[in-house]
């Protein structure tokens, strides 16, 4: 439903004008559960944004021309968790597909770092979201998103045939548990830090 | 709430995607650099002092401002309008006053190991 320009209190960021804003993306192939763990960190309903398909530096008014392929419209799904009085986090989750270039510029500029979401049975369909993903400089972390039945495969495995580096976190993950997502961010953040010090030595 | 993507819904008419065209009376996307996806926006001033010479589109988004801060993200996904437009009207609205905004935090490298650090403390004080 189509919002009303009046929102509820709860709809707004705690502390706005003191708070820094930061991101992190949640990537991943179709329907492997981004918009589940989104849900599940959030504290406001996911949202979803539709971006309108120019290229960078072009000018709104081609969205005058009604032909399908300046116009077709993507949609990212994103969530915000309060961290401190000083921070808020956002959650911003996309399908990789390359194509949408001017969406993961968006998402990518300024990211902390990026989750990527992996189904141990489809590990093939998560090859494009990494190569997407190196290629804008993002570090990540590997979350493997176990739904029943699926293969429990040794950690050596899965790094070989998603072709990883030998320090890429990798953890299991149930992304509609809240705390088993937190602690897949987490794993995240601390490899992110990790990252950080190394940069500055 | 309600799915923002309706996998039913047919493909938008050619009149709906003339629109965003209209609303945003021509004008090119603002750069890069102003708004971002998290870049954090308020209104000014409150709702009696606003003057009617805006478009409606605005006056939504002004009154939506009100409240308290959101981020641009936030902004189209409440009002359903592409990002793209969103941040035309958004800066149209910051050159006349109305709104400001908080950019993101500048990429130094100790500040990122300091939110970084945040980021850590706080999804364990909340999920740990
Ligand atoms: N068993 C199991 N099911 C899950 C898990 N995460 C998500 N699902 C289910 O998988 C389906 C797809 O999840 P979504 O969160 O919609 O996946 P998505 O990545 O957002 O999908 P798209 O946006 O369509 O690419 C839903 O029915 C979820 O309930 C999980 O960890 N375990
Ligand atoms: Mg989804």
């Amino acid at each position: 439903m189509v919002s009303g320009p009046n929102l509820d209190e709860t709809a707004y960021v705690r502390d706005g004008a003191n708070q820094t804003p930061v991101k992190i993306l949640v990537v991943g192939h179709f329907a492997v559960g981004k918009t589940t763990f989104i849900g599940a960190i959030s504290e406001i309903p996911p949202l979803s944004t539709e971006e309108t398909m120019t290229r960078a530096g072009e000018s709104v008014d081609d969205l005058k021309g009604v032909n399908g392929k300046t116009t077709t419209t993507v949609a990212m799904d994103f969530g915000r968790l309060t961290i401190s009085e000083r921070v808020v986090l956002y959650l911003f989750g996309t399908p990789g597909q390359q194509r949408f270039v001017q969406m993961w510029e968006d998402m990518a500029r300024g990211a902390l770092g990026a989750l990527v979401l992996v189904d141990p049975e489809r590990l093939a369909d998560s090859f494009a979201v990494i190569d997407l993903i190196e290629q804008y400089g993002l570090d990540y972390a590997i979350a493997v998103n176990r739904f029943d039945g699926s293969p429990v495969r040794e950690e050596k495995a899965l790094r070989e045939a998603l072709d990883l580096l030998d320090d890429t976190p990798i953890v299991a993950c149930d992304a509609r548990d809240e705390k088993s997502s937190a602690a897949a961010l987490i794993t995240l953040v601390r490899f992110l830090q990790d990252r950080a010090l190394q940069e500055q030595i | 709430m309600t799915p923002m993507t309706d996998p039913d819904k047919p493909e938008p008419e050619a009149a709906e995607l003339v629109r965003p065209y209209v609303i945003t009376k021509g004008r090119s996307l603002p750069d890069d650099e102003q708004f971002s996806l998290i870049t954090l926006v308020t209104a000014t001033l409150d709702d009696r002092q606003r003057p009617n010479r805006l478009s409606p589109e605005e006056q939504n988004l002004l009154t939506m401002c009100t409240g308290g801060y959101l981020s641009v993200a936030e902004i189209a996904g409440h009002t359903r309008l592409p990002l793209g437009v969103v941040k035309i009207l958004l800066a149209s609205l910051v050159e006349g006053g109305y709104i400001l905004t908080r950019p993101p935090v500048a990429r130094a490298v100790l500040a990122d190991r300091e939110i970084l650090q945040e980021v850590l403390d706080g999804l364990r004080a909340k999920f740990g």
